[in-house]
């Protein structure tokens, strides 16, 4: 059964890649994006640009993460093949975790292109790799399970497009991206200590400064638990719409 | 007899809230679809069909009872059931970006057929439905009959033994209605046991070997065809035509309990009219009488409900 689950899983996410993600507008704009704010809010304050990069890093992994796999359930829910995967013999969380890995394999496929270019730029020199490469995959997981809950928590394309930017939105302004949470009024940095975004750059800069394993593992043990929190919130959803 | 689908006091209840009332959809139903056969399951809109199609294939968790397809116990062991069960739902529901022979590799993937045989099976099947032309054309380009019958394709992939037919016709135009007809009926011979929905009732008469009949939730007959025409064999009709003096033919349908009576009331409406017979048809009851007689519906009230077309249905 679990094998059934594990291969269920994996063809769910290389179809979903096949059918949605890798298409040449998509994997641009998955680049794009991030780059045009980073670029804005450097513009508007110059300073030391490779303070950004941890930044730049994890909005490319939020936004390449979950804006496609937030409208892709409900897509398909929509046309009426969402079905085909719930005939089909896996469980449930094997069907939403194929969804998931779908949503991670694109964001960290754009993101590596950002880091390929941001090591390029500054240099590799000091980056602590098994810090880096964990936080990267950690934080896909978790912008992959809030695409997975986003998509089951409407009926309509708009709305999982609204929703998602509801939650991703002020996570951008309030993580750490362009202002320090340190910065921010006591209220907010509360606020701050519930989004994923803000364990994220954390972490990333962390890596990127060198900065010692055990230094991050608080913020990757935040991103696995908001990576279960919200993939067994998706699932839950998931159960009873369908029952 | 083995049975591959057993059901017993199958029951679902969609609760209501404050809008609306809890719904008694399916009514502690119990019939049981033997191995090899066409198993016809009608009704008329809202009757049942797709809510127990939908309990049998996992779709929907029954409120009670339970059923047993292809001896695996529906709750207990439904990741096993899905497992060998093919299911074609109304909506012909593949991926529209991917081509036909993409489809049927990721049906395959799916249900875990091994790499080594998909291929072989995926132009097996295309050749079958006479899509092999069309094994890179992405679905969303495929004529609605050619989406049919590669969904179909599709539940077939993994070599079920049984396969749940929702509507296999609905909407498809005269030719590739047959078209599907004969390669359901294809099925059969090979030895796969079909569970068939179906507004149109000359397509059950055709195809099915027994059919039940839902209304509202309960099972009002299950019969071989012959077996519910023989439910009404009580009421005989008799076609008339009888012509003016002008050599004006009119026709018309008498009623009665045996052939004689029914003749009796046809030449005394000949007579009456100053007519003389000219021809007279005993007409045996169809499925559609039996229909109309268990559902107080008529065959077009339902097809009408649907909203489906008629090319279908005139077509054999």
């Amino acid at each position: 059964m679990l094998a059934d689950d594990v291969r269920g899983m994996l063809y769910i996410a290389l179809k979903d890649l096949r059918a949605y993600y890798l298409k040449p507008p998509n994997i641009s704009w998955g680049i794009l994006f991030p780059f045009a704010f980073v670029l804005a809010f450097a513009i508007r304050s110059p300073g030391n640009l490779r303070d950004l990069v941890p930044g730049l890093l994890s909005l490319t992994l939020l936004f390449g993460t979950s804006s496609m796999e937030a409208t892709v359930i409900v897509f398909e829910r929509r046309t009426g093949s969402l079905e085909r995967l719930l005939l089909a013999p896996i469980r449930l969380p094997a069907l939403l975790a194929g969804k998931l890995l779908g949503g991670m394999a694109f964001g960290l496929t754009v993101t590596a292109v950002v880091l390929a270019v941001t090591l390029v730029l500054f240099g590799a020199a000091g980056v602590q790799w098994p810090s880096l490469l964990l936080a990267l995959l950690l934080g896909a997981a978790a912008f992959g399970a809030l695409g997975a809950f986003v998509s089951v928590a409407v009926r309509e394309i708009f709305e999982a497009q609204t929703l998602a930017n509801l939650i991703r939105f002020p996570m951008m302004f309030l993580g750490g991206v362009f202002v320090p949470v340190t910065a921010l009024p006591p209220v907010l940095q509360v606020m701050a200590r519930l989004l994923p975004l803000t364990y994220l750059v954390e972490a990333l800069q962390g890596a990127l400064a060198g900065r010692p394993f055990s230094e991050s593992s608080p913020d990757l043990l935040a991103l696995a638990a908001c990576t279960a929190l919200l993939f067994a919130l998706a699932t839950l959803i998931l159960r009873r719409r369908v029952e | 007899m083995t049975y591959a689908v057993e059901v017993v006091e199958l029951t679902k209840i969609y609760p209501g809230n404050r809008k609306r009332l809890p719904v008694r959809a399916v009514d502690e139903i119990s019939f049981a679809v033997r191995e090899g056969e066409i198993f016809g399951f009608l009704g008329p809109n809202g009757a049942g069909k797709t809510t127990t199609i939908r309990m049998l294939t996992g779709l929907s968790r029954p409120t009670s009872g339970n059923a047993r397809v292809l001896g695996y116990d529906l709750k207990s062991d439904l990741v096993r059931v899905k497992k060998h069960v093919g299911v074609v739902p109304e909506q012909s529901n593949l991926y529209d970006e991917l081509s036909a022979y993409d489809n049927l590799m990721f049906a395959m993937q799916l249900y875990g057929v091994p790499r080594g045989e998909r291929h072989a099976r995926a132009q097996e099947l295309l050749a079958r439905f006479r899509l092999s032309e069309k094994r890179d054309t992405p679905f969303a380009q495929l004529s609605r009959g050619m989406k049919r019958a590669l969904t179909i394709a599709a539940g077939l992939a993994h070599r079920p033994p049984l396969l749940f037919l929702d509507e296999p016709t609905t909407g498809l135009d005269v030719m590739s209605a047959r078209s599907l007809r004969g390669m359901i009926a294809g099925l059969r011979d090979e030895g796969v046991t079909i569970f068939l929905t179906t507004h149109y009732l000359e397509e059950a008469e055709r195809l099915c070997d027994r059919i039940a009949i839902i209304v509202s939730g309960h099972i009002v007959a299950l019969d071989t065809v012959n077996g519910l025409k023989a439910q009404v064999a009580g009421c005989t009709m008799v076609e008339v035509s009888a012509a003016d003096s002008g050599g004006q033919a009119e026709t018309r349908r008498f009623s009665g309990n045996d052939v004689e009576t029914a003749l009796h009331a046809a030449l005394a409406w000949a007579e009456a009219e100053g007519r003389q017979v000219v021809a007279v048809n005993t007409l045996r009851p169809t499925l559609e009488d039996v229909f109309v007689r268990l559902t107080g519906l008529s065959a077009e009230a339902m097809l009408a409900e649907k909203g489906a077309k008629g090319g279908a249905h005139a077509g054999g």
